[in-house]
Formats: C-alpha cells, sequence, structure tokens
C-alpha cells in the first residue's frame, strides 16, 4: 500500500545541510493502522510528508498503491493526491469558510456537482458525529470538533490511504480517545489505510497494529505493536513503552528490596492465552522454591494481554534451576534481572 | 475673521473631485495591485507557482517606483500621462500617475496579507492536489480577505493623501483645495474646513474597512 524505498530527506539552508531522514525503510499493508513514534525531531513529520510528497525525498522512493510518487508528472501526483487524505495536528481548516464549506472543498477542486456535494458532505458530516454543525465557522468549535471537520473533509474524496500528523496532540485525553475510535472506525468501515505520527506511546497503544519508532531521521524498531511493545529493543523503544506499561518495581522497592547469593530477580512476560494460565501456582506446587511476587502488571494491546512480572526466588541454585526449567517449560519469556529494570526513574 | 473666498460650491466640487480620483485610482490600482501581490507570494521561493526569474525582477522594480516621492513621479511621468489620457492637466492627468503610485503599494501590502495566511492552509491544499489556480482562488484569497480589506483601506487612506499633490497638474480636490486657497492665500478656514474634511474622510474610511474585516473574519 504505501512503500518507502531506502527514502533520504536533506534540507540545505544557508549551505548547512541537514539530514532529516536518513534511509528509511518502511511497508504499509492494505488494512493497517501504522504509527509512527518519535521525539521531536526525529524526522517523523518529514516522514509522513515524503509519503504524499509535499515533500520531495531527496534519494529513494516512495511508492502508494504500488505507484512511484516521483515518477509522476505534476498533474498526475495531484491526482494521486486525492487518493491521499491528511489530517494535522492544527487542524488546518479555512477559518473563513463555515464547516459545509471546509468539508466540500476536496469535492469542488474535483468539479463535483451541487447535489453530489450536498449530499456527500451531508453523510461526512453524519459519519463523523457533526451533522448540526454544517452551517458554524470553525472558531466557533471545539479542538476535537475541529479535527473531526478535518477527517471528514480528509475523507471527502474517497481517499484509499489516511495520513495523520500528530493528529491528536493538541487535544486533551478524553478528546484523542474518542478521535482514536473514529480513526478506528475509518479504517474498519471504509477499509482506509492509516499512517499516524505520534508522540504518544498511548495513541500507538490503542489503535495501531504496526509500529515504527524513528530516531535521527532512520526507523531504529518496527514490527507489530505487539512485538515492540513485548520486547522493546532499543532503549528509545523502551522509554516509549514504559510511557504506558510499567515494568519495573516502585522505587521504594527498589531501594528496600535486598538481594543476597541465594536469591535471584527474574522478569517473566506472558502472551494473550499465556497471561490466564495458573503457572505460578503450578510453580509453587512443584518446586520447593519461594516465590515472591515483587510487581505485575497486565495491559491489553491490539485485543492481546501482555502481563509482566517480576518474581524473586529464593532456595539452594539446585531448586532455583529446576523452578526456571519449570517455567521455560511453559514457554514464559523470562529474564534475569538486576533491582533496576528498565531504570527509568521518572516512571 | 470667519470669512473666506471659497464658495461652497467650490468644496463641493473638490470633494467630487476627490472622490472621483480616489476611487478611480483605486479601482485600476487594485485592478493591478492585486494580481502584483499574488505573483510576488507564489512566485516566491516555496512558493506554489515558484519562479526566480519574475520574482527578482518584480521586487526591484516595485522598490524603485515605490522610493519615489509622489509629487516627482506625478512631473516625471507627464509624458507618459499625456500618451494614456491625452492630456496633462486636470483630474484624469492626475489620475495616471495616482495609479503608478498606488499600483505597487498595494501590491507590497497585499503581500502582506498574503502571507500572513497560515502555512498549514497552504500545506492542506497542497495534500489535496489543489492546482496553483485553485490553491489562490479558494484557499490563499478567501483566508486573507479580512486582511485585504484592511490593506485596501490603508491604500485609500494612502490616496487621499497623494491627491493634495494632484493640484500641481491641476487635478483639483480637498488637498489641493487646502494648498491653493488656504495655504498659499493664508486663509485659515479653508485650511480648517479641509482638514475637517479630511480627517472625516479618513475616519469614515477607515471604520468602514474596519468592520467589514470583522465581519468578514468572524472572530
Amino acid at each position: 500500500m504505501i512503500e518507502l524505498r531506502d527514502v533520504y530527506k536533506t534540507y540545505i539552508r544557508k549551505g548547512i545541510s541537514n539530514d532529516a531522514v536518513k534511509g528509511v525503510q518502511l511497508k504499509v499493508d492494505k488494512g493497517d493502522i501504522f504509527g509512527v513514534i518519535g521525539y521531536s525531531g526525529a524526522g517523523k513529520s518529514t516522514l509522513i510528508r515524503l509519503v504524499n510528497y509535499l515533500e520531495r525525498p531527496t534519494k529513494g522512493q516512495v511508492f502508494v498503491d504500488g505507484h512511484d510518487l516521483g515518477a509522476y508528472s505534476d498533474k498526475e501526483l495531484r491526482a494521486a493526491k486525492k487518493n491521499i487524505g491528511m489530517i494535522f495536528q492544527h487542524f488546518n481548516l479555512l477559518e473563513s469558510k463555515k464547516v459545509f464549506d471546509n468539508v466540500a472543498i476536496p469535492l469542488v477542486l474535483l468539479k463535483k456537482n451541487k447535489n453530489e456535494i450536498h449530499q456527500r458532505v451531508m453523510e461526512l458530516l453524519e459519519f463523523v458525529g457533526l451533522s448540526d454543525k454544517a452551517g458554524s465557522y470553525p472558531s466557533e468549535l471545539s479542538g476535537g470538533q475541529k479535527q473531526r471537520v478535518g477527517i471528514a473533509r480528509a475523507l471527502a474524496s474517497n481517499p484509499s490511504v489516511l495520513l495523520c500528523d500528530e493528529a491528536t496532540s493538541a487535544l486533551d485525553p478524553q478528546t484523542t480517545r474518542s478521535i482514536l475510535q473514529l480513526l478506528k472506525k475509518i479504517n474498519a468501515e471504509y477499509h482506509i489505510t492509516i499512517m499516524i505520527i505520534t508522540h504518544e506511546m498511548s495513541v500507538i497503544q490503542e489503535i495501531c497494529n504496526k509500529v515504527a519508532v524513528m530516531e535521527g531521521g532512520r526507523v531504529i524498531e518496527q514490527g507489530s505493536v505487539l512485538e515492540v511493545f513485548g520486547h522493546p529493543q532499543h532503549p528509545t523503544t523502551q522509554n516509549f513503552v514504559s510511557t504506558v506499561i510499567q515494568t519495573s518495581m516502585t522505587s521504594s522497592m527498589q531501594r528496600t528490596l535486598t538481594t543476597d547469593e541465594g536469591s535471584r530477580l527474574y522478569k517473566l512476560e506472558f502472551f494473550g492465552e499465556r497471561a490466564s494460565e495458573p503457572v505460578l501456582y503450578d510453580l509453587i506446587r512443584s518446586s520447593e522454591v519461594k516465590v515472591n511476587i515483587l510487581f505485575a502488571n497486565m495491559t491489553e494491546i491490539q485485543d492481546t494481554t501482555l502481563g509482566t512480572m517480576i518474581i524473586q526466588l529464593k532456595g539452594n541454585s539446585e531448586e532455583m534451576d529446576k523452578a526456571l526449567a519449570f517455567l521455560k517449560s511453559r514457554e514464559i519469556d523470562l529474564e534475569e534481572v538486576g533491582k533496576h529494570v528498565y531504570n527509568n526513574s521518572d516512571q | 475673521m470667519f470669512t473666506t473666498t471659497v464658495t461652497s460650491e467650490q468644496f463641493i466640487q473638490a470633494i467630487i473631485d476627490t472622490v472621483y480620483m480616489v476611487g478611480m485610482s483605486l479601482f485600476v490600482g487594485a485592478l493591478i495591485g492585486i494580481p502584483i501581490g499574488i505573483l510576488l507570494v507564489v512566485t516566491r521561493p516555496g512558493g506554489v507557482l515558484e519562479n526566480k526569474l519574475l520574482y527578482t525582477l518584480l521586487n526591484p522594480v516595485i522598490n524603485i517606483i515605490r522610493s519615489l516621492p509622489f509629487i516627482i513621479l506625478l512631473v516625471a511621468i507627464i509624458p507618459f500621462t499625456r500618451m494614456i489620457v491625452h492630456t496633462s492637466i486636470g483630474t484624469n492627468a492626475a489620475i495616471v500617475p495616482l495609479i503608478l503610485y498606488i499600483a505597487p503599494y498595494i501590491g507590497r501590502l497585499v503581500e502582506n496579507s498574503l502571507l500572513e495566511v497560515n502555512p498549514g492552509i497552504m500545506e492542506a491544499a497542497e495534500s489535496m492536489g489543489a492546482t496553483p489556480f485553485q490553491v489562490i482562488r479558494y484557499f490563499l484569497l478567501p483566508e486573507a480577505v479580512g486582511s485585504l480589506i484592511l490593506s485596501l483601506t490603508t491604500a485609500t487612506i494612502g490616496l487621499i493623501g497623494a491627491t493634495a499633490m494632484a493640484g500641481t497638474v491641476g487635478g483639483g480636490g480637498v488637498g489641493d483645495l487646502a494648498i491653493v486657497y488656504g495655504y498659499q492665500r493664508f486663509d485659515t478656514v479653508v485650511v480648517v474646513a479641509t482638514v475637517v474634511i479630511l480627517v472625516i474622510f479618513v475616519q469614515g474610511i477607515q471604520s468602514l474597512g474596519n468592520s467589514l474585516a470583522r465581519k468578514i473574519r468572524r472572530y
């Protein structure tokens, strides 16, 4: 659906070149809700603008629906853009036009007739829940409503791709959730592939099925959200994950916890069905080690439960090895850890 | 002390002349100036019709015309004026230099107004695959209308000032009356009366412009 092949974007200002995007490989399949997360300046805003050629890549190719955007003439590119909707952090609505006319703009550009425009606009406003606001001006709307207008406008030309540039960053958490639900509905009902740029991991957690983590213009990690949340490899990814999933003990616990040779700390991870099995019960029944649960957390991602647990095992080393063998036999992800797991003291 | 040699007919004629000169030169000046302003915005680097040659050519031309004091311009282009209106004196003869004076000024003001339009709007327009013409027609101009009205208000007031010098070519008007009868003949009543008329003009136009702009902006 969307494919970036070794894409670079370099800006040159006053003779100083600045690489915003460095060799990004990315593939978004049809029907995906693909999230790109990164801190400010990671290059994610540039990245999403490369997808609809608001920015032309310095090097590399961008494919949408199998077509190389770089091979298009200006006219063909404009036509291709009508197949790619975009919504923005600050909505970018025309303040001088009513909600109806804002949503109608893409159709006016397509030179549709009045009846057709009226029907389509009212249908879209109904879909985003703003039928009663058709005659209002954007300045009379709340942030969430403005973004709904933005979404209706982006959908007007029946695109197959929707790009969301920090679409919820200017909204409060509750409004964010309702906008995300709307995006989910768009994805499900209209089968529109969605690409989302954000710096909030909760956005990824809530609606994305795939995620790419960006840093310094590069994609440092990508995969299914479950994979990336479950096994974040890069420290930046771990930082992002820890903003929505607590994976470490409370700091007071870390301070007071005594460790000695007769005890070890393990971090266990459970996915899906495993999370509901009585593993610890079985462990205690089958071995002589003392099991002390120091931390436990469960999170739902993509309708799958992800459980994290930190336990302390006490006993002689023979017993402990037996206990470990038991856990491994139950296919539990297991990792010996120190006191400071993902040491994010701010969490 | 309150006597004056100027008749009320003369005052009325002066007001008509001023309104005529300002109206005509504003109309034609806007017709030329607004496209110039649009060109300045769309041809600049990063604009929707980026054109380095046109932009770098247009810029100094506007600056040169704008740096000429109006009184100089008025006299300097007399041959040109004669060519256009077949006379070098009278109200019509004053309108030609007034247009030449105000058009680049309007161009600059329009440029400023259009540059104020939220760049996000332009980005949205581009993301929708709008042609450069559509960007101007459906995004840039509607979003700038309020600001454009204020720009034209400023231009109008500038024109009223300039018409005072139109007397040099026998253009007439309120300003001319003030200079010829009031200033040169020490007729205080005329000076005061013309100043009052001009103040009312300027106030009226500014208020009109402000309220129109407010109505259109809706925020």
